[in-house]
């Protein structure tokens, strides 16, 4: 470790703990780490710590006291952040600039423990899950303009920049992005960030029928009403062993039925709303249902619940989260329906699934038929009963070629998160 | 045009020749491989027509499994393969080496699939990117990312390449509109990325392949998103006295929350030359010209276009003409789309570079450039994409007068330079190649640049795949940099340039 960065920092190298302020002592302490060999966990605040495996490591990289905006550029659409600074701050200070991540982000504090916890951007990169509007605006990793952080030998390297067009090199910052801090400790991140529109509405359809939602989804996926977010929430199976709170989440003023219903939600002026809502009752038929509309307060409530997963809050069960084609909406839904608890997100492209602790080995049949399907299931909550006996990640057998060869590329005594993902990488 | 620094030549690889054209023979169709010089001519250099060089041979396979065989024998004998798809490519990304084979994707020309349901095209790499838009537009979708070669150029280059469009800032660049791709890797293993889902588990292999300019493995299909047709589309055409004016508007327009399908600008320079030659009937009073389009539902469209309007005007527009119809909206377009062949009516040759910079950056890097003009003695014209801060500037000379040649190079490196130096990146949209190689130490240290190297070695044990393109060769930062386009020999000179 240089002089230099012991001042900053104040940190041994011999602590098992190390909380970095600056870039350099985080290459300080991977260069050593990486000398002796040692397996290292980052963290950012531990917020997503419970998704992929436990991890056995001799140190811990805690990134939180790495925070801070660096640079906010409203005009230039971008920000660019220290990875330890908290989630929650990014969004507030973009409000006040009436700009948002577009993405839209998920708050898995409620799954967890039954309050918000966003965590770190870091944290967040690290795991690329988008909320609802992704199907329309992309995925976190759409939103990655650049980056610097530390590589697995502690050499410190960029990518990326901060304009959006830019073929400069290979684009790290793909490749980093859901990573789950196996390739790289993120030292700076530059996210590309989109205006708010002004206004807001949810129509709800209230309807139990699979046939006519995947019909909904998928008229809603052909529409060019710029459709920002579609959702189905079925009935809970009328079972024990579900958490039965549907009802008690989405009690709206007027949400005005019972039962199960697709929301799809129109983003911008008043008066564009209005017209792609009428158009929108002619391209979904929407006279031949049940409707209800949420205003703008409403409707921004009823998205915040969404994608705080509040439907499965402080559950001890296994949280299941899928992506498929949205064509296949329908068979799964069948699957599924009166067995698990579960909602369907990105007009039918991603699947939100309870299942029942003692039932583990349902798992693996809902993940062959996911493969079946051609679609991928991740283990985001393991039940305390959960056996490691299934995968929590899905890859296919080139997949796992190709990134145990970009593994290598990075970190190549495999100390970053080693086993997190995947047990080979 | 200097000396251009190419990988050693392995003399061995060519004595056997013969060898290797028996063997790929075996693999593909005999009349698949070609090596009369006639045959082989056309794919000696790709749009950066500057360069030429002839290839051991050329292989035109038409099947995955051709492909995997032809890179796993080359792979065994050390030889080198060159990916290519339309050679539409303006970096010599597909420029071939004496010893390498070149490997053209060209009879990979079917569409597979199309999936309306899942909103997505299945294709080989070969069709062209407008072909994907026309295989589906009957049902009012169409394929979003637009190059301006898009009548020319391959899906699997577009991949290759990131490529963008106008309209990109809206809809994204290639990066953002693929699920899924099958490519093969040097040693012939064929993986299969991604699929008809968003995202895929594990890395984004397919976020690395694409822009990875053909250095990671050959593209042998795409799956890409389809988009329905925005209902209604309309732009604005206004001028502003300075540059500056110009350039806060663009900033304004962005910060007042409208984010427009396309935003173009062009300087005087280049306002006076297309007007000369497409007769599109822009204001001579303006300093600079900017095009705004907007897409959406109609009254949202409307009103957008009357905000544009306002904001123009608080800038100091001295002229604003909102589109009325379909007709009015293509004539503003007219004379930017004739950009590139205006200026080549101005002079015997031009260079067009592609570096990208800070949206408010522009009146900046203008006046930096129109310095540069100056102290070059050599005219210029600009052309912008300003919404995503993608900047083209077209030098003018003489080719024939090498030192007029020598100061173009030298003008070229300097504007690319000042990008990098203005927060911007060398290259938005047409790729580093062979052109913009040894400027790469502009932007990155050796770290970043041997943390990129690792991966290349990690896919490519050998570096048999392009190699030469992309990454430093001499190791410092050469004084190259440019598009070379010489009148006559300039290829696909019917296709729009932006
Ligand atoms: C007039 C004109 C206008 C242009 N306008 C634009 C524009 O607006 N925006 C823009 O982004 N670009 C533009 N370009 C550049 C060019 O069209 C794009 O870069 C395009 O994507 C290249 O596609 P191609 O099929 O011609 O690829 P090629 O030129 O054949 O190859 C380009 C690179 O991709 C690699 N490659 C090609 N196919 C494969 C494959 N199947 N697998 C692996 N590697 C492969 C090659 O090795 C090479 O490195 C323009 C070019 C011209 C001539």
């Amino acid at each position: 470790m240089s002089i230099e960065a012991k001042k900053n920092s104040q940190i041994s190298l011999d602590s098992e703990i190390f909380k970095p302020e600056d870039e350099q002592t985080v290459s300080d302490i991977i260069r050593d780490c990486y000398k002796k060999n040692l397996p290292i966990e980052i963290i950012g605040s531990n917020s997503k710590n419970f998704i992929g495996y436990n991890l056995q490591s001799a140190k811990t990289l805690d990134f939180s006291n790495l925070s801070g905006i660096i640079e906010y550029l409203p005009e230039e659409l971008y920000i660019k952040v220290k990875p330890g600074t908290p989630l929650v701050l990014i969004e507030e200070t973009l409000d006040k600039n009436n700009q948002q991540l577009a993405f839209e982000t998920i708050d898995f504090g409620f799954i967890q423990n039954g309050k918000s916890n966003k965590g770190t951007i870091g944290g967040y990169v690290a795991c690329n899950f988008a909320g609802s509007r992704r199907f329309k605006l992309g995925n976190v990793r759409d939103h990655i303009l650049g980056f610097r952080g530390v590589n697995g030998k502690g050499d410190i390297v960029k990518s990326g920049g901060t304009v959006v067009k830019n073929v400069t090199g290979y684009d790290l910052s793909k490749v980093v992005t859901g990573s789950f801090g196996t390739l790289i400790a993120l030292t700076e991140i530059t996210l590309k960030v989109s205006p708010k529109k002004s206004s807001q509405s949810t129509i709800a359809i209230h309807t139990d029928n699979s046939i006519q939602v995947s019909q909904l989804f998928d008229k809603i996926l052909s529409s060019s009403n710029e459709v920002s977010g579609s959702v189905y929430i079925p009935d809970e199976p009328k079972n024990k062993k579900y958490n039965l709170n549907k009802s008690e989440i989405f009690k709206f003023n007027d949400l005005k039925y019972e039962g199960s219903f697709l929301a799809f939600r129109l983003e911008g002026d008043k008066k564009s709303i209005e017209e792609r809502k009428k158009d929108l009752t002619k391209e979904l038929e929407l006279n031949k249902f049940k409707i209800s509309t949420l205003d703008f307060y409403q409707s921004v409530l009823f998205w915040q619940k969404i994608n705080n997963l509040e439907l499965f809050t402080s559950t001890r069960n296994n949280i299941l989260r899928v992506v498929i084609p949205p064509a296949s909406s329908e068979k799964l839904m069948k699957y599924l329906k009166n067995k698990y608890k579960f909602y369907i997100d990105w007009s039918g492209s991603l699947f939100w699934i309870e299942v029942e602790d003692k039932e583990e080995t349902n798992i693996k049949d809902i993940k062959r038929f996911v493969l079946d399907i051609e679609g991928y299931l991740t283990v985001i909550k393991k039940s305390e009963k959960f056996s490691f006996e299934e995968s929590l990640f899905t890859i296919n057998e080139n997949g796992l070629l190709i990134s145990k060869k970009i593994k290598e590329s990075f970190d190549p005594k495999k100390i970053f998160n080693p086993g997190k993902m995947y047990r080979e990488i | 045009m200097s000396e251009l620094a190419l990988p050693k030549i392995d003399e061995n690889v060519i004595q056997k020749k013969d060898f290797i054209v028996r063997k790929l023979k075996k693999i593909t169709r005999s009349e698949n491989v070609l090596s009369h010089p006639d045959e082989i001519k056309p794919y000696e250099t790709d749009a950066l027509s500057a360069y030429k060089q002839t290839p051991l041979t050329v292989v035109l396979p038409e099947k995955t499994k051709e492909v995997s065989e032809i890179l796993k024998f080359c792979n065994e004998e050390n030889i080198k393969v060159i990916p290519r798809g339309a050679g539409t490519g303006l970096s010599g990304g597909a420029l071939p080496l004496q010893d390498a084979i070149l490997l053209g994707l060209g009879k990979f020309n079917r569409i597979l699939e199309i999936d309306f349901e899942n909103k997505c095209v299945v294709t080989q790499p070969g069709v062209t990117n407008l072909g994907i838009t026309h295989a589906v537009q009957h049902k009012g979708f169409y394929y979003a990312p637009d190059p301006s070669s898009q009548i020319a150029c391959s899906i699997g280059g577009n991949v290759a390449e990131n490529s963008g469009g106008v309209h990109s800032l809206k809809y994204g660049t290639t990066t953002n509109n693929i699920l899924g791709a099958e490519m093969v890797m040097m040693d012939g293993t064929i993986c299969k990325i991604g699929g008809k889902t968003l995202d895929q588990e594990g890395y984004d292999i397919l976020g690395l392949l694409c822009g990875s300019e053909g250095l990671l493995g050959v593209i042998t299909e795409v799956t890409v998103k389809i988009l329905k047709k925005p209902q209604s589309v309309r732009a604005a055409l206004i001028g502003f006295p300075t540059i500056e004016d110009g350039g806060n508007c663009v900033s304004d327009i962005i910060s007042n929350g409208i984010v427009p399908a396309g935003m173009e600008i062009m300087d005087k320079a280049l306002i006076v030359a297309t007007d000369n030659f497409a007769k599109a009937g822009y204001p001579k009073d303006a300093e600079v010209l900017m095009i705004v389009e907007l897409d959406g539902t109609k009254s949202e469209v409307d009103n957008m276009l009357k905000q544009v309007g306002e904001i123009a005007k608080k800038n100091n527009s001295n002229s604003i003409k909102l589109s009325k119809n379909e007709k009015e909206r293509l004539a503003f377009w007219s004379g930017r789309k004739a950009a590139f062949p205006a200026c080549g009516a101005m002079a015997p040759d031009y260079y067009c570079m592609d570096g990208s910079i800070p949206r408010g950056k522009l009146s900046l890097i203008l006046k930096e450039i129109n310095n540069l003009s100056k102290k070059y003695n050599l005219a210029v014209a600009n052309a912008f994409h300003a919404g995503d801060g993608n900047l083209h500037p077209l030098i003018m000379y003489d080719g024939s007068d090498k030192e007029q040649l020598r100061k173009t190079e030298e003008f070229g490196a300097e504007i690319l330079k000042t990008c990098v130096k203005l927060g911007g990146v060398l290259t938005g949209e047409h790729g580093v190649g062979i052109e913009k190689r040894e400027l790469m130490c502009e932007m990155f240290n050796d770290n970043d640049i041997q943390q990129q190297l690792s991966i290349k070695k990690s896919l490519d044990e050998k570096n048999l795949l392009n190699p030469g393109k992309v990454y430093p060769i001499l190791r410092k930062c050469a004084e190259e940099g440019r598009i070379h386009v010489h009148r006559g020999e300039e290829k696909f000179p019917d296709i729009p340039r932006f």
